[in-house]
């Protein structure tokens, strides 16, 4: 449990040191540590499927939240050190797919899945609740938190719209503009 | 003849909405009442019934649309889902953990089985019935004020 709760103070840290930060890209950067942390928590944890998940939105995130705040475009140079560059870039792409390649090789063969959850929900899944839909039985109790989870987001994502579109919001904010000129 | 602008789409597109909105509603009830049984449940369910109402909208228009289930509806229906949810979770914290399932299992292909999962199958699709057609109401009213403005 003592990497589990390294982590956790990683991602306190990384927390408190985005709401202290000034500059608006060093804090988004520390938000996206607290995920990455979330996702390694939870391959401790044993759950590599949240924290696919995990990394993947994380990821998504970091992106747009960093293309947010970043007000002109990147520095791109296309002159000067090109060798340096080139010679760089496939270093890394070899280095990359090496490891790709020995990751590879350490996945168990198709059918043998390390996995045990799923075949635990096939064997106790109906004894345990009752239901004979296997799937809703999953969904709607064993990953009950899940479903909590997205029907949340469903209803936020309307209160979100109501709140972008309605009408008095952008009346005012009209009159204000006026008023200004 | 005068031609009257009317909201919406032809007769014909408003004749088979009338006769198919009511079986689809039908189903749609069916379909979350039985989660626990057959496929679908609260999720599958919720997008059926929040279907039938944007059908409605695009056959009779905005104003028809609303008449039947205004956007505070729709705001209702999806809080009190959501209240239902949680409350169905705390009352499973209170006989053990959160989400317990504290009902009785009942027989299997009954419809009284699974104990609180055809609660929360109905809970989670008054949400996304309210939600989707809330959210799909309020797009389309921010486009018609937009084309008013023009």
């Amino acid at each position: 449990m003592n990497e589990l709760y390294i982590l956790f103070g990683l991602m306190i840290i990384g927390a408190i040191a985005a709401i202290e930060m000034e500059d608006l890209l060093s804090s988004v950067i520390s938000v996206s540590a607290v995920g990455l942390g979330l996702s390694m928590a939870f391959l401790v944890l044993k759950a590599p499927d949240m924290a696919f998940t995990q990394l993947i939105v994380e990821i998504l995130c970091l992106i747009i939240l960093i293309r947010a705040t970043i007000k002109k475009d990147l520095p791109f140079s296309t002159s000067g050190r090109w060798i340096l560059n080139t010679t760089i870039t496939i270093f890394f792409i070899v280095v990359f797919l090496g490891a790709v390649s020995l990751a590879l090789m350490e996945l168990p063969e198709f059918g043998h899945p390390l996995m045990k959850v799923g075949e635990i929900y096939l064997r106790d899944g109906f004894a345990q609740t009752g239901a004979t839909n296997l799937v809703a039985a999953i969904l709607q109790d064993y990953r009950a938190y899940d479903r909590l989870g997205e029907v949340a987001v469903l209803f936020v994502s309307f209160i979100g719209v109501l709140a972008i579109l309605r009408r008095e919001g952008r009346v005012s904010a009209a009159e204000s503009k006026k008023d200004l000129i | 003849m005068k031609k009257i602008k009317e909201p919406g789409m032809s007769v014909i597109v408003k004749t088979v909405a009338r006769l198919v909105a009511r079986v689809m509603l039908l189903f749609g009830f069916y379909v979350v009442l039985h989660g626990q049984v057959t496929h679908g449940g609260g999720f599958a369910g919720g997008v059926v019934m929040a279907l039938v109402f944007i059908l409605i909208m695009l056959a009779y228009g905005k104003e028809g649309a609303l008449r039947t289930f205004s956007r505070t509806g729709a705001l209702t229906t999806a809080g009190i889902g959501l209240i239902l949810l949680v409350a169905i979770a705390f009352t499973g914290y209170w006989r053990g953990h959160f989400f317990a399932n504290f009902l009785g299992q009942g027989w299997p292909f009954e419809f009284w089985s699974a104990g609180v999962i055809p609660f929360l199958n109905i809970a989670i699709g008054l949400v996304v019935l309210g939600s989707l057609y809330g959210i799909f109401a309020a797009l389309t009213h921010f486009h018609s004020e937009e084309e008013e403005k023009q």
